[in-house]
C-alpha cells in the first residue's frame, strides 16, 4: 500500500503532512476546475502537484501499477483434487456455549467446524444429543429417502417425462436433520436443494413427483419449474428461481411472528454463491436491528453452478463470519454430519424461540452432483474432486455410526434400502399415471389465467375468451 | 462485404463479436456470472479468459445489483465494459443501477462522466423455463429515457449489433432470443428446428462489422399488411405467414431503440394494416408504442385497426407453455382478421 501513497508535505503548514493514495495516475494535469490536485509521471517517477493552498508543493513516490486480482480455484479439470486446505477440526473438539451467550464470546465459532461423528463412528463432545432410537432411524431413513427419489427423479428427466431437475447428493443431511429441530407452524423459505424438509415431514412423494411432471395433481397447477414446491401446511414457503429474494422474506416472517406475540419462528436458506446477493446483506440488517426470532442458513456447497465459493466470499475469512459485522452469532458446522446439524439446528432454533434473535448457521458441505440437469461439471472441476471431499457421504457416515453403535446391520440396512425403492417407485407410478409433462396429461391452459389476482380483472376474462377458454 | 465468412450459431457468432471487440480495443472487458473460466452458461463467452486472461473476462460473484453498478464505475473510468446478466429474469435486482444510474449519468452530469456500457441478457421463452427462466423484459427498458434496447433474431446481426452495441457511446440493453441461440425456432414445437448452419443469416463474416443501431430489416416484402416484430417473433411471423398464404411484409426491428420509424411507415403506408407480435406481456408491452405510432403516423392510411398478437398478462408458466407462446396459428387468426376488416 505504502508504494501507493505519496505524502505531501504543506509549505504553509509545516508539520502538516496529507496522506493521498495513487488512484488516477496522469501523463497530463488534470483539468483544475474538477480537482486540487494533479499527479504527473516521469519515467518511473509520479510526482503529485497540490493546488489551491497546498500551492507548489510536491513530494514524489515510486510508481507501483495496480493489479486486479480474480480469486480462482488452485485445481481445475485435469488436476488431481486437494483438499489439504480445507482444516477440519476433530469430531467433538468444539465446545457447545450456552444459547444465550454473549455474541461476542461466539465469535470462534465462525472459523471452526463443529462435528459429532467420529470417524470411528461414535458420538463424541459437548454437541452430542440424547436421540432415541427412533429419531436416529428416522434420520436415516429421510436421508435415504431423498437420495433415492432424487435419483428416481433424475432418471426421469433423463428418460423426457419432464423439463429439469436438481438433486441435493451430498447434501442430504442439511434438511432433512434441520427439519427435525422445527416445531408445526414454523415456516422454511428454502431454495431449490432442500427438498429434505419435506421428506422428513413425510409430504407424499406422490405430490412431489406430480409438482415435477407438472400433471393435473400438481399442487401449483402446472405454472413451476419442476421442483419448486410450495407446502403452507408443511412450513415450506413458494420456491423461487430469483436467489436469495427468500432470505428477507424469512427475517420478515419472523418479524411478523414477533409484532404478532406469536411463538413461531423462521428459518431463511441460501447458497454460498447466493450469499454475494444484496438480498443477502438486506436479511442480516433486518435480523439484526429487530432481533429477529429466525435462523438463516447458508449451505455451502463449495459451488455456484460453474464458479467456485472464493468468487462470492474471497479468500477472507468465512460465509459464517459474515454475520459478525450485524453482531448475529454465527456457526460453522460439518454439514454431512446429520447429528451436529441437528444439534446446531436446535440451538439456533431454541435461540431464536427464546427470543434471543437470529443466528447465522453455515453448513460446510460439497454437491456432489451437478448443478442441474442442465450441468456437466466435468468442464470446471475434476470428476473425482466429490471422492476427495474430506467430510464424506453423509448416509454412508451415518449408516457406520448407527453400526458401530450396535443400532443397525447391514443386513438392515438393504432391507431398507429396497423398502424405500418400492415407495418411491410406487409413488412415481401413482404420479405418472395421472400424467408427466411430455404424456401432455398437464393442468388445462385455461388454469394459467387463475391466482394472478383474487379476482380476475376485466382485460384478464378478455384474454382467457381470446385464448379460446 | 470483404473476407472470408462461416457459418455460426448466435451463440458462436455472439462469443466472436466479444472476441473481435476485446481483440480491437483493450479497454473492453467481460464479465458475468460463470462467465469467466466456464464461458457463460449458453457459452456466449467460451474461451475468451483463455485468450484475455482473468483481468477482461472473469467470474462474478451472485449480484447482478453489483454487476451493473460496478460496470457503471468502470464506464466511468473509460472502460468499455460488456456485461452478461445469466437471464434476463434476473436483471431486477440491478433495475435501479440501470434506470436511476446508467441511463441519466450523462445526462445529470452535463456529459461531465458517460455511461458506454452493454448488458446482455437472454430473453424470452420456448424452452420450458417456467416463469424465472423465460420472461421478455423489453418494455421496462424501453421506458426508461437514457438506455438504448437491441434484440438481434439472427447470428449475423448479432455480431454485428453487439460490435456496434460495445463501440456505443450509451448504455445499452442487449436481449438475446435464448430460443434462437442453435435455430431459427418458429413456434411449431413439434417440428425439428433447422440449424443456423442451414438458414442464410447463419452465414457471418469472420472479421469485423457492425450492424447499426436504429436499422429495421425487411425480412419479406409484401404487399397485403405489415407485421412488425422483434426476436422469435420474426420466425413465427414468416411461419404464420407460409401457413396462411397472406402475402405480408414482415419488418425485424432489430432496434427498439433508437427504432427505425420510416422504415415502419413506408410499410404501412404501402400495405395499410398492421400486426405488431411479441412474447412479453400485452399490457404497456412495446407493442402499445408501436401500435400507438402507427396510429400517430399512418392513421390516414390504414384500413384496419392496428392489432397486437402478444403473451398473455399472465406470468409465463411451465406445463402450459405453448398455450402461453404467441403461436404462427394465434398471429394467422390475426393476420386473417386484419385482411377481412374493411
Ligand atoms: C437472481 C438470480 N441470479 C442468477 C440466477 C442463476 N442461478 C441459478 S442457481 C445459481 C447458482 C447458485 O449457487 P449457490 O447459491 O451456491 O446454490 P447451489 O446451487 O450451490 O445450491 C445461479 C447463478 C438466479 N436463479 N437468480
Ligand atoms: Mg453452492
Amino acid at each position: 500500500m505504502l508504494g501507493q501513497c505519496a505524502t505531501v508535505h504543506d509549505r504553509k503548514r509545516p508539520g502538516i503532512r496529507t496522506v493521498y493514495n495513487a488512484i488516477h495516475i496522469r501523463s497530463e494535469p488534470v483539468n483544475a476546475r474538477a480537482t486540487t490536485h494533479a499527479w504527473y509521471k516521469t519515467g518511473s517517477r509520479i510526482f503529485l502537484q497540490a493546488k489551491s493552498y497546498l500551492s507548489k508543493w510536491v513530494i514524489m513516490s515510486d510508481a507501483i501499477p495496480l493489479s486486479f486480482r480474480v480469486p480462482a480455484p488452485e485445481i481445475r479439470p485435469g488436476d488431481a483434487p486437494d483438499f489439504s486446505g480445507v482444516d477440519i477440526p476433530r469430531a467433538g473438539s468444539v465446545r457447545r456455549p450456552p444459547v444465550d451467550s454473549d455474541p461476542e464470546e461466539l465469535r470462534d465459532l465462525a472459523f471452526t467446524i463443529i462435528r459429532v461423528m467420529s470417524r470411528d463412528g461414535d458420538a463424541v463432545g459437548d454437541w452430542t444429543l440424547d436421540l432415541d432410537e427412533e429419531d436416529l432411524r428416522l434420520g436415516l431413513t429421510h436421508m435415504m429417502r431423498l437420495r433415492a427419489f432424487d435419483a428416481r427423479m433424475l432418471m426421469a428427466q433423463r428418460q423426457g417425462k419432464t423439463s429439469f431437475y436438481m438433486q441435493h447428493l451430498g447434501e442430504e443431511a442439511i434438511s432433512c436433520a434441520f427439519q427435525r429441530a422445527l416445531q408445526p407452524g414454523d415456516m422454511n423459505f428454502p431454495t431449490y436443494r432442500q427438498a429434505g424438509l419435506l421428506i422428513a415431514q413425510d409430504y407424499p412423494m406422490f405430490l412431489m413427483m406430480c409438482q415435477i411432471y407438472s400433471n393435473e395433481k400438481d399442487p401449483n397447477h402446472g405454472r413451476q419449474l419442476p421442483i419448486m414446491y410450495s407446502s403452507k401446511e408443511h412450513g415450506f414457503f413458494s420456491i423461487s428461481g430469483n436467489l436469495a429474494t427468500q432470505y428477507p422474506q424469512a427475517v420478515g416472517w419472523a418479524m411478523a411472528s414477533a409484532i404478532s406475540r406469536d411463538s413461531k419462528i423462521a428459518a431463511g436458506w441460501v447458497g454460498d454463491g447466493s450469499t454475494a446477493e444484496s438480498d443477502f446483506h438486506a436479511a442480516m440488517v433486518f435480523a439484526s436491528t429487530y432481533k429477529a426470532p429466525v435462523v438463516l442458513n447458508i449451505v455451502n456447497n463449495q459451488w455456484a453452478i460453474s464458479t467456485f465459493q472464493g468468487i462470492a466470499k474471497g479468500d477472507a475469512g468465512t460465509f459464517a463470519a459474515r454475520g459478525h459485522g450485524f453482531g448475529i452469532p454465527a456457526l460453522r458446522v460439518d454439514g454431512n454430519d446429520y447429528l451436529a446439524v441437528l444439534a446446531v439446528a436446535r440451538w439456533a432454533a431454541e435461540r431464536a424461540r427464546r427470543n434471543l434473535g437470529p443466528t447465522l448457521v453455515e453448513y460446510v458441505t460439497y454437491r456432489a452432483g451437478g448443478h442441474s440437469t442442465s450441468d456437466d461439471p466435468s468442464a470446471y472441476r475434476p470428476r473425482e474432486e466429490g471422492d476427495a471431499w474430506p467430510l464424506g457421504d453423509p448416509v454412508l457416515r451415518f449408516k457406520n455410526f448407527l453400526i458401530k453403535q450396535g443400532l443397525w446391520s447391514e443386513a438392515r440396512q438393504a432391507q431398507l434400502q429396497a423398502e424405500i425403492e418400492d415407495e418411491v417407485i410406487t409413488a412415481q407410478k401413482e404420479a405418472e399415471a395421472i400424467g408427466t409433462l411430455s404424456s401432455g396429461n398437464t393442468p388445462s391452459a385455461r388454469d394459467m389465467f387463475e391466482d394472478v389476482y383474487a379476482e380476475m380483472p376485466p382485460h384478464l376474462v378478455r384474454q382467457r375468451q381470446e385464448a379460446g377458454f | 462485404m470483404t473476407g472470408s465468412t462461416t457459418t455460426m450459431t448466435m451463440i458462436e457468432a455472439i462469443q466472436n463479436a466479444h472476441d473481435i471487440a476485446m481483440q480491437r480495443d483493450e479497454r473492453v472487458v467481460v464479465y458475468g456470472e460463470d462467465v469467466g473460466f466456464f464461458g457463460g452458461v449458453f457459452r456466449c463467452t467460451a474461451g475468451l479468459q483463455e485468450k484475455y486472461g482473468p483481468q477482461r473476462c472473469f467470474d462474478a460473484p451472485i449480484n447482478e445489483s453489483g454487476i451493473v453498478g460496478t460496470a457503471i464505475g468502470m464506464a466511468a473510468y473509460g472502460l468499455l465494459p460488456c456485461i452478461e446478466i445469466q437471464f434476463s429474469d434476473y436483471v431486477y435486482p440491478a433495475y435501479d443501477q440501470i434506470v436511476s444510474e446508467a441511463a441519466r449519468l450523462r445526462h445529470r452530469s452535463g456529459g461531465d462522466f458517460t455511461c458506454p456500457l452493454v448488458i446482455r441478457m437472454p430473453v424470452g421463452g420456448g424452452i420450458f423455463g417456467g416463469q424465472t427462466h423465460s420472461q421478455s423484459p423489453e418494455a421496462v427498458f424501453t421506458h426508461v429515457s437514457g438506455l438504448k434496447t437491441v434484440m438481434p433474431s439472427n447470428p449475423y446481426d448479432a455480431k454485428g449489433l453487439l460490435i456496434a452495441s460495445i463501440e456505443d457511446p450509451d448504455p445499452v440493453i442487449f436481449l438475446e432470443p435464448k430460443r434462437l441461440y442453435n435455430g431459427p425456432f418458429d413456434g411449431h414445437y413439434e417440428k425439428p428446428v433447422v440449424p443456423w448452419r442451414d438458414h442464410d443469416s447463419g452465414t457471418v463474416p469472420q472479421d469485423y462489422y457492425t450492424v447499426p443501431l436504429g436499422k429495421a430489416a425487411v425480412r419479406r416484402e409484401g404487399a397485403a399488411l405489415t407485421i412488425l416484430a422483434y426476436g422469435t417473433m420474426v420466425y413465427v411471423a414468416e411461419a404464420a405467414t407460409a401457413d396462411t398464404g397472406i402475402d405480408a411484409e414482415i419488418i425485424d426491428l432489430r432496434s427498439l431503440l433508437p427504432l427505425d420509424l420510416d422504415t415502419i411507415t413506408a410499410s404501412v403506408a404501402k400495405t395499410g394494416r398492421c400486426v405488431v407480435v411479441h412474447e412479453a406481456t400485452r399490457t404497456s408491452g412495446f407493442g402499445a408504442e408501436l401500435s400507438a405510432l402507427v396510429q400517430e403516423e399512418c392513421f390516414y392510411h390504414l384500413e384496419a385497426p392496428v392489432t397486437r398478437v402478444t403473451g398473455w398478462d399472465t406470468p409465463y408458466p411451465h406445463a402450459q407453455e405453448w398455450d402461453y407462446f404467441p403461436s404462427p396459428e394465434r398471429l394467422g387468426r390475426a393476420m386473417r382478421d386484419v385482411m377481412e376488416a374493411v
